[in-house]
């Protein structure tokens, strides 16, 4: 019940003895992601347990080149904490090594190199999400970023989003309405990106195991209005759609490279008039996210009673997230 | 980064682009000198501020004597130019550019930047040169010609003529049409430039193709490899408080509203902004503290936020998720201890440790206002204003 990563999925770790790379490695393993290998270039034929701070529940063998990693173990998707200088790089010999899925968490990598990524990657077949992004979960089987676990509930929402913190938001808003989550994914700030709002709904739509659809947009580009564009066209699952930005002054960059306002193209108001037009269910309110998608899948309920919109009783068990025991960091 | 049209073109010049002689002055007599030794008897004293427009606002002038330089030059430095960039506040012009008069046959537009829906940069050519290029693509979209650069050849010769037959460039104009785009291509890629725009590009009546006005941004990322173009900062361009916010890593944008936030993540930070709107208020900032969000950090976002005399009350919202909501509360509480808040503070901590936060603020002895969520925060922020 999920999008692009499940409880199989066999994860490497580029940048993994890092100080991110070894925080976020240690707490994807005690989220029961299925993390196979590891990747530091000169560190290859060691086995990583992490460091002082952060000790992982078990041993991560290193790899000097992600071809050997994915050789060796059959990884097939690789998350990057590789700095910006370095990150374009990891990212093309991720790809090159024959993984189908890189999720770029890297924030500052330069637009240039991300045109050329971009291609490499398009021309090899191999999806990307992020960069600047905090990556992809399926709740309850995989999570592959930096994001939160215990905020999430397994169920049949698909969630996609271009903010970090503004996605656990929404994400709680349904979790505290005991509305699950299929994936949801963080697609990034950046001009440049790998999936786009368009992609993941696609994917969301073609999922038997997605009922509804969340899509919270951002000021900047166009991406917003593509996804409208296919939603009008092709979704038959209800969409309830955000934009964040209605009061940035055009001009300025609000915090992500993406998030501006120029030649008076972008605005906040421009993209809900297209997710309106496509029948999206606007919410304009970001406080009134979970609320929103609560009505639309009741609306739902009543229109195909029989049909199963929130978790199963037996997702139920992440209740402790009300009460986390995992802490992050 | 924005630098200003003198930097632009003396980067430009560097790789080859066709711009017209002439000298940046700070002062009238630097405009005077510059004027004799370009020779000639036609100049053109330009205002250098980051904001466009600038001739509407009466920042670029026409001077047909050296004298006329002089007065020119007094009149437009030191003025107080504005145009519809620059807002009602206008901007003081502290720089002029004095160039070479031209005999101007044609006007046209060029420019780079990159197209976010394909993910690859663009060569935009239009024979409405020195009009909004904006309007032109709304209204009349095809008289903007394009050619996309390929990530992994770059542009190409073929490409530079297909554009200058398209705008109509024949004999010597054609041959300098082509190498001026391939330069300025060339500039746009070996700088990190996000947009290279030449508006209006001239063509002389003896067939130059010359780089009139230049206007280059650079992409924030990747800065950390042109030193050289880092030293064009011009300081007196930017907003104090952003300045200062971005010596403590914070992403800090003033606004004209009375609600100051503080908010971790961007998108969060924007919404944050929206629901203070929404709920009656107006936000008087941006305020991005990142991932960190120490005590160390907050307290410096307080103080920034505290500088912008319009704020009358503080919305805090935290969503922890690597960050703890427990250290955030610490900072909060330390910071407001620190600078001696007196004015009314909304906190909403959300995620990790949220219980743990709660206690603390309240265990504090300073006067918070806990919101247990994002819309209860902005209507206690908005009463807290209207009381």
């Amino acid at each position: 019940m999920s999008i692009l990563v499940n409880k199989k999925t066999k994860v490497v770790v580029q940048g993994i003895t890092g100080g991110e790379g070894t925080f976020h490695t240690r707490q994807m393993i005690e989220y029961g992601t299925n993390v196979v290998a590891g990747v530091t270039p000169g560190k290859g034929g060691t086995l990583y347990n992490g460091n002082e701070k952060d000790r992982f529940a078990k041993s991560i063998p290193v790899f000097n080149t992600v071809s050997e990693a994915v050789t060796t173990t059959g990884a097939d998707t690789s998350i990057v904490f590789v700095p910006a200088a370095f990150a374009a790089d990891a990212l093309m010999e991720a790809a090159d090594a024959g993984v189908k899925l890189v999720v770029a968490i890297t924030e500052g990598i330069p637009a240039a190199d991300m045109v050329k990524v971009y291609n490499y990657l398009n021309q090899r077949g191999v999806r990307m999400i992020g960069p600047n992004c905090p990556g992809i979960i399926t709740p309850g089987e995989c999570k592959i970023g930096i994001m939160p676990g215990f905020i999430h509930m397994p169920g049949r929402v698909g969630l996609v989003s271009r903010s970090g913190t503004l996605t656990y938001e929404a994400v709680w808003q349904l979790t505290e309405r005991e509305i699950g989550q299929s994936t949801c994914i963080g697609i990034g700030g950046d001009p440049v990106i790998g999936t786009r709002f368009i992609d993941a709904v696609k994917l969301f739509n073609e999922d038997k195991n997605t009922d509804a659809i969340l899509m919270i947009g951002e000021i900047g580009g166009t991406a917003e209005e593509e996804a409208a564009e296919y939603i009008k066209k092709h979704v038959k699952k209800p969409v309830v759609g955000f934009i964040a930005g209605q009061t940035a002054p055009p001009g300025r960059r609000m915090g992500h490279a993406g998030a501006i306002i120029s030649g008076g193209k972008g605005t906040a108001a421009e993209k809900f008039a297209a997710m309106k037009a496509a029948g999206i269910i606007v919410v304009d309110n970001p406080a009134l996210l979970g609320e929103t998608m609560a009505r639309a899948l009741r609306g739902m309920k009543k229109a195909k009673t029989s049909h199963r919109t929130t978790a199963r009783p037996a997702a139920r068990k992440s209740r402790t997230a009300r009460k986390p025991k995992r802490r992050a960091k | 980064m924005k630098i200003h049209e003198y930097q632009g073109k003396e980067i430009l010049k560097k790789y080859g682009v066709a711009v017209p002689v002439g000298h940046v002055a700070f002062s009238v007599d630097e405009a005077v000198r510059g004027a004799e030794s370009i020779g000639g008897n036609v100049w053109v004293v330009k205002a250098q501020i980051h904001a466009g427009g600038r001739g509407k606002g009466g920042g670029v002038k026409l001077a047909r004597s050296i004298d006329e330089v002089r007065d020119r030059a007094s009149e437009i430095l030191g003025m107080k130019l504005v145009t519809h960039q620059t807002g009602p506040e206008g901007r003081i012009v502290k720089r002029l550019l004095v160039e070479e008069g031209m005999n101007i046959a044609r006007e046209l537009y060029v420019g780079i930047t990159l197209d976010r829906a394909v993910s690859q940069n663009v060569v935009m050519a239009s024979t409405e040169g020195g009009v909004e290029i904006e309007k032109v693509a709304e209204e009349t979209p095809e008289r903007i010609l394009k050619e996309y650069i390929d990530p992994a050849s770059g542009f190409q010769q073929f490409q530079a003529r297909r554009l200058c037959f398209g705008l109509g460039l024949t004999g010597d104009a054609l041959k300098n049409g082509v190498k001026f785009l391939m330069a300025l291509a060339k500039a746009y890629e070996s700088t990190d430039a996000s947009l290279a725009e030449i508006n209006p590009l001239v063509i002389t009546a003896d067939g130059k193709v010359i780089a009139l006005d230049a206007k280059m941004n650079f992409d924030d990322n990747a800065l950390y490899r042109h030193a050289d173009i880092v030293v064009m900062r011009d300081l007196d361009e930017e907003e104090p408080l952003e300045i200062e916010a971005s010596k403590s890593n914070l992403n800090y944008i003033k606004l004209d509203g009375n609600v100051g936030c503080m908010v971790n993540g961007a998108g969060l930070a924007m919404s944050t902004m929206d629901i203070i709107k929404l709920a009656g208020g107006m936000p008087a900032n941006f305020l991005d503290v990142g991932g960190g969000a120490s005590a160390e950090t907050v307290e410096a976002g307080f103080r920034i936020i505290l500088k912008d005399p319009n704020v009358k009350a503080v919305l805090i919202n935290i969503f922890g998720g690597i960050v703890r909501c427990d250290r955030v509360a610490i900072g909060v509480v330390q910071a407001a201890r620190n600078v001696d808040v007196k004015i009314p503070i909304v906190v909403r901590l959300a995620g990790t440790n949220a219980d743990l936060a709660a206690e603390i603020l309240k265990n504090s002895g300073l006067q918070f206002l806990v919101a247990a969520n994002f819309k209860e925060a902005a209507e206690k922020v908005t009463a807290a204003i209207a009381a």
